[in-house]
């Protein structure tokens, strides 16, 4: 597999004796299993999970609904009891310590505010379980409060509240407690999305001043793009990619990867001619594109490549270059961009984006619709993909 | 022409009267279900000189100063209210643990529960007024106040269990996981979350189990042996003429009752 950082299997992290250095994870969960019981059925919730959460990091677990991700995070707020596997937390071991003594919290995405409390007194829950003296716990909220633009709302009921607000007030309950982590289960799932935008600013703004780990549950790639240092996507229970939003978007290391996060043309060929830096593929329509990666003699190979990376031209393009000649079958207009379809021989269809660079009010006859055009790319824009880690411990 | 046309359009049709038969049936059903209450509160005040109050002979408000003329009559209110108030308090604890159970958790003899309780409601009064006193005969237990006070808690319990049991399948799981999250207990999260939210219904409970206890006749009439309590009483008194103390005192506990629901509906407001 490539350079894309899968989550890594071996060499689970060896407990270091001794003080604790600026190296220990933040949170680390390795050797994860989750299974549940249904009846007869055995449900596998998180089939195998080595994970590694650093100190101060906006980490998001991002997947489609009963990926997994929500059982992890619960198995790191201790909801969730591992069924095999350590959770560590700055390096201690805390797979057995029960919830309301773990120094991790979270928010739900149903906010569990207390109906029967002011926002003040949600707040203050925390701290008065830890014994905070009362002016503490007054200056710690006011100044929490005034943190999520919410001074002066502290005698007010949750149901006096706006989603937001009480959004709010559920990140202001929980981060007032100073934990060294906190989860956030689809937080911004229930709000508009104008709401949803400035939350995913704002909750930014908030991770870097307060500098506390972020672990961030979301089905929602926009979201996790746009906000997390690192994301894990999650698919049926497994980490499929693990790296920087750019690096996932980029490099997608498997198929479900290059689908779930935007767009992406799927080719499949045979490798012909492999060379030192890279390799032909000869599609199953008979064309052949160019890819940077080693590929040996006559190798099934799955390759994307993104829709935005893809030239379209009525010109033969440069030998040099990834190029398939077909037909255009549907343009759309978008003002900035325009989206083309392309069918090649055997019905494979491509999605490329142009930037409109130049003035296409002049109507493109060349590349409207039913004309012939050629489509190229760089042989590093092609990315292999692979299966899926599915049905047990996949390789690093 | 126009203009005759245009009138036409612009004067609105005029307003039909429409008999608003939901309205009308709504009052009835209110009037059906006050007008005894009114009736009992009428003559409360009513100035009658004989045994028989059915005549409207004037209005007084003697019979509330002379409301425990007849001490075998307030013995048996006391009686009624000790009942009432100990099978509130017992069936509204047992009852709440009951319904939070049935509500929260699955376990093994949940079904058998669940239909045991609508037995206990379905069942009729006779049934287990009859069915209780041949028990307490068998067992040795005696007659009298406890055995009361174990049939009233027995047969109220279930309507505070499904009170209780309704709430808590409302009530967001995640309200207990976030105050365990905030580091409490297990104790300290049923205090301060689990208790607080669910003390409309336990309220709810409790009132309805004090409602069914106070007016029971047909099992207490099994059980009672020599007690007496007060419907035991005026049912005993309308062979020889129901005096206008029970008028007070009903008026009395209605007044009561309607204070109690009144404050329990407030205090729901409010926490919302």
């Amino acid at each position: 597999m490539g350079d894309p950082v899968t989550a890594t299997t071996e060499a689970p992290a060896t407990p270091t004796a001794g003080p604790k250095t600026e190296a220990v994870p933040a949170i680390s969960l390795s050797g994860v299993t989750k299974t549940f019981h249904s009846g007869r059925e055995t449900i596998t919730a998180v089939g195998h999970l080595d994970l590694d959460i650093e100190a101060g990091e906006f980490f998001s677990l991002l997947g489609p609904s009963g990926c997994g991700k929500t059982t992890t995070m619960r198995m790191i707020a201790g909801f969730e009891e591992p069924t095999t596997g350590v959770v560590r937390l700055d390096g201690d071991d805390v797979t057995d310590v029960a919830p309301n003594h773990r120094d991790v919290n979270m928010v739900f995405q149903s906010y569990a505010l207390f109906p029967h409390l002011s926002v003040a007194e949600n707040v203050a829950f925390g701290l008065k379980r830890k014994k905070v003296k009362a002016a503490e716990i007054k200056r710690r909220i006011d100044e929490m409060l005034e943190l999520v633009e919410l001074g002066g709302h502290g005698k007010r009921k949750p149901s006096q509240l706006s989603g937001g607000q009480r959004q709010r007030v559920a990140l202001a309950r929980a981060l007032v407690n100073q934990p060294r982590a906190l989860l956030l289960d689809e937080p911004l799932a229930a709000l508009d999305l104008k709401l949803r935008q400035a939350m995913q600013i704002e909750l930014k703004r908030i991770q870097r001043d307060i500098g506390i780990t972020f672990v961030y549950v979301t089905h929602d790639q926009g979201e996790a793009l746009t906000m997390s240092d690192r994301i894990a996507v999650m698919n049926g229970g497994y980490v499929e990619q693990l790296g920087t939003p750019a690096e996932i978007y980029e490099h997608p290391a498997t198929r479900f990867v290059a689908g779930f996060i935007g767009t992406s043309n799927l080719l499949t060929g045979t490798a012909a001619n492999p060379t030192s830096d890279g390799a032909e593929v000869r599609l199953d329509c008979g064309q052949h594109v160019l890819i940077g990666q080693r590929l040996t003699e006559g190798e099934r190979a799955d390759l994307t490549v993104r829709p935005e990376k893809i030239t379209i031209s009525t010109d033969a393009p440069d030998a040099g270059l990834s190029r398939v000649r077909g037909t255009v079958t549907d343009t759309v207009y978008l003002g900035s961009s325009t989206h083309y379809t392309v069918r090649l021989d055997d019905g494979t269809e491509i999605v490329v984006y142009q930037q409109n660079a130049r003035d296409l009010s002049a109507t493109d006859v060349t590349t409207g619709r039913g004309s012939e055009v050629w489509l190229s790319w760089r042989p590093s824009h092609s990315y292999l993909l692979s299966d899926s880690p599915q049905g047990g411990p996949h390789r690093a | 022409m126009t203009a005759t046309l245009d009138a036409t359009a612009a004067t609105p049709a005029p307003p039909r009267r429409r008999v608003d038969w939901g309205k009308w049936f709504t009052r009835a059903v209110i009037g059906w279900l006050f007008t005894p209450i009114v009736f009992m509160i009428a003559f409360s005040f009513n100035d009658i000189q004989g045994r028989q109050n059915v005549v409207w002979e004037g209005f007084t408000l003697k019979w509330y100063g002379r409301v425990f003329d007849y001490a075998d009559l307030t013995q048996a209110l006391l009686y009624t209210l000790a009942i009432a108030v100990l099978t509130m308090l017992i069936a509204g604890t047992i009852g709440s643990l009951l319904g939070l159970a049935l509500g929260r958790h699955r376990f093994r003899g949940q079904g058998t529960t669940n239909l045991v309780m609508f037995a206990a409601i379905c069942a009729p009064e006779v049934v287990m007024g009859a069915a209780l006193l041949s028990l307490f005969l068998v067992l040795g237990i005696s007659t009298g106040f406890a055995a009361i006070l174990i049939a009233h808690v027995m047969f109220t319990v279930s309507f505070v269990a499904i009170t209780v049991r309704a709430r808590v399948i409302t009530l967001d799981a995640n309200l207990e996981e976030a105050a365990r999250d905030l580091g409490a207990g297990a104790w300290t999260t049923f205090r301060l979350v689990t208790l607080p939210m669910l003390m409309p219904a336990i309220m709810a409970g409790g009132l309805l189990a004090f409602a069914l206890s106070i007016d029971d006749y047909i099992i207490t009439s099994f059980v009672a042996g020599q007690v007496t309590t007060f419907p035991l009483w005026v049912w005993g008194a309308t062979r020889i003429g129901i005096p206008p103390q029970v008028n007070v005192m009903g008026t009395l506990i209605f007044a009561v009752g309607v204070t109690l629901a009144i404050v329990n509906v407030i205090v729901a407001k409010r926490r919302r």
